[in-house]
């Protein structure tokens, strides 16, 4: 398998603030890699760093085997959140200046799309956008997809039909690489990769990210007075419907029940992963 | 007391951006309004607040004073500082005095911005103005709480704070309704609305709308479309059989929350 992404300790320092501290991290062709991370995590700076937009301070970032130069880029398909169209030129005006850029002899818009062809992007429904923004980055054939949010914003429907185009690219050999606050979309991932102050602090697969972690479920009629209780003690309690979801030992739990005077039945759950996101964070963030 | 919309439908133009949705919203309860882009969720929610006419059904809604609305931009003024903005809204809702700094203290400390209590709203990072916006909709302890996509954008531990301040405001009984693009924060809500195209196309406890799934969910491998309604899930398909059996090669699996969406979707666009 292709290693396409290769970065070794790759560090981006702004005067006195380090942005990216010592990031290894790979994508190969045909495997689509989840990079999550709170704002100011460094996720932007690194996808610069990738594209060639910021030269590393340190370490070595590789794109394609060698220095992310103007040619490499352009066998990369990027589609920023907000999305890069000219909403005052049709799709297929979007189409024809895309494939002018990149030297690319695409006359016809794709299939996914053509039913706008003449249509203004602005006056497109925000999947609609997405799709045109997705076909104009597949447009030349990408080894490597860099894709911010690809499916944020728009319908159960318009999301599978992105997520069908992203997987139907991997299965053909591409490999991306997607950058995201939504769980549903991290989950759809082959592979994760988590960054907290610049560093990478968990990578793996789903099951490996939220390793053994585990919470406290809580089911129990009155979950008001349990949340309050709970709150007020200064655990951090997550609801779920009817059911409260608590990180932490489940006799510290069960005493502050009983204390209260609580009824609830208590359960040792897995973490989800937006749980385990938060623990990772609050355990990096620790002096 | 319980709010809520009666057959609302709203017009614009020869729109219909919301069509005869009905909801109720009861006090201590988290309501989930998940859609897309153009699914009507803001319309919901401003109708809901009485920011847009109805032409048809009615609004229930307290006075003014007892809701606490946050549009799905901004909902704190860039130029003011933390401390402005809350002291603005203070004296809006004639929250002053003592309770003013007893309250604004405690939201501060909530939201992890005493320390930024002098910064101005536009320095804040996006996760910090959706804080400040909710702490701002919070201060006079509303009776109902109306938030557009309180959390879109925002980081997943940004995010998990956020909904515990809402999650404590529900608790303490303030009816709650929350508009959101991400799925998986239905699991939040006791109830959850999906909607597409200014309908609601089903409504329920999480449990409930996993129950109404007719038919089978199956999952399926390799990289061939099953027959059948079928979507993508990770490197594996999805299918959905209305009646009859599965798809050779297709295993059936207890539907998901995600599955349910994805059905309750697809049955809509075949009828429409």
């Amino acid at each position: 398998m292709d290693l396409l992404v290769e970065t070794r300790s790759a560090t981006m320092r702004f005067g006195d603030f380090t942005a990216v501290d010592g990031v290894d991290l790979s994508v190969r062709s045909g495997e689509v890699v989840g990079l999550l991370g709170a704002n100011g995590a460094g996720k932007t700076t690194l996808i610069r760093m990738l594209l060639g937009l910021l030269l590393p301070t340190r370490g070595s970032v590789l794109l394609f085997g060698g220095a992310p130069s103007r040619s490499a880029r352009r066998r990369v398909g990027y589609v920023p959140q907000t999305l890069g169209l000219y909403d005052d030129l049709t799709v297929a005006e979007n189409w024809a200046f895309t494939a002018a850029a990149f030297g690319t002899a695409h006359p016809e818009v794709p299939e996914s799309v053509s039913g706008s062809r003449r249509e203004l992007v602005r006056d497109l429904s925000l999947g609609l956008q997405r799709r045109v923004a997705f076909a104009l980055a597949f447009s030349h054939d990408p080894e490597l997809l860099v894709l911010d949010e690809p499916t944020s914003g728009v319908g159960p429907l318009s999301s599978a039909q992105l997520w069908e185009d992203i997987r139907a690219s991997a299965e053909q050999g591409t490999g991306v690489l997607v950058t995201t606050h939504n769980m549903e979309e991290a989950e759809q991932c082959d592979r994760l990769v988590v960054m907290a102050g610049g560093r990478v602090v968990a990578a793996g697969t789903l099951g490996q990210v939220i390793g053994d972690r585990h919470v406290v479920q809580v089911t129990c009629d009155d979950w008001r007075s349990a949340f309050a209780a709970l709150d007020g003690d200064g655990f951090i309690v997550q609801v779920q419907g009817d059911q409260l979801r608590i990180p932490g030992s489940p006799a510290r739990v069960e005493e502050l029940f009983q204390r209260h005077h609580l009824l609830g039945k208590l359960a040792v759950v897995p973490a989800n992963l937006e749980e385990a996101f938060v623990e990772i964070g609050a355990s990096e963030s620790r002096p | 007391m319980t709010w809520g919309l009666e057959r609302a439908t709203v017009t614009f133009g020869a729109k219909k951006a919301l069509d005869d949705v009905t909801m109720r919203v009861s006090p201590g309860s988290v309501n989930v309004v998940i859609g897309g882009d153009g699914a009507g969720k803001s319309t919901l929610l401003r109708a809901l607040v009485g920011l847009v006419r109805l032409s048809a059904g009615r609004s229930l809604r307290p006075s003014k004073r007892a809701f606490g609305y946050i549009p799905a931009t901004a909902g704190l003024y860039v130029d003011l500082t933390v401390e402005e903005n809350l002291a603005f809204v203070g004296q809006a809702y004639g929250v002053i005095g003592r309770d003013y700094l007893t309250r604004s203290e405690e939201l501060l400390e909530r939201i992890g911005l005493t320390e930024a209590r002098t910064r101005l709203g536009g320095q804040l990072s996006g996760g910090m103005q959706r804080k400040l916006a909710l702490a701002m909709a919070l201060l006079h302890r509303p009776e109902l709480m109306v938030l557009d996509e309180p959390t879109t954008g925002v980081d997943p531990a940004s995010r998990a704070e956020l909904w515990r301040l809402i999650s404590g405001a529900a608790a303490k009984g303030a009816g709650v309704v929350a508009a959101t693009t991400y799925v998986d924060e239905a699991h939040r809500g006791s109830m959850v609305l999906l909607m597409d195209q200014g309908r609601v196309i089903t409504a329920g406890s999480p449990a409930d709308i996993i129950a109404a799934v007719p038919g089978r969910v199956g999952a399926a491998r390799g990289s061939d479309r099953p027959a059948g309604h079928s979507w993508r899930w990770g490197t594996s398909w999805r299918v959905w059989i209305p009646g009859g059996e599965l798809p050779a090669g297709a295993q059936q699996v207890v539907p998901t929350f995600d599955d349910a969406v994805m059905v309750a979707s697809m049955s809509n666009a075949k009828e429409s």
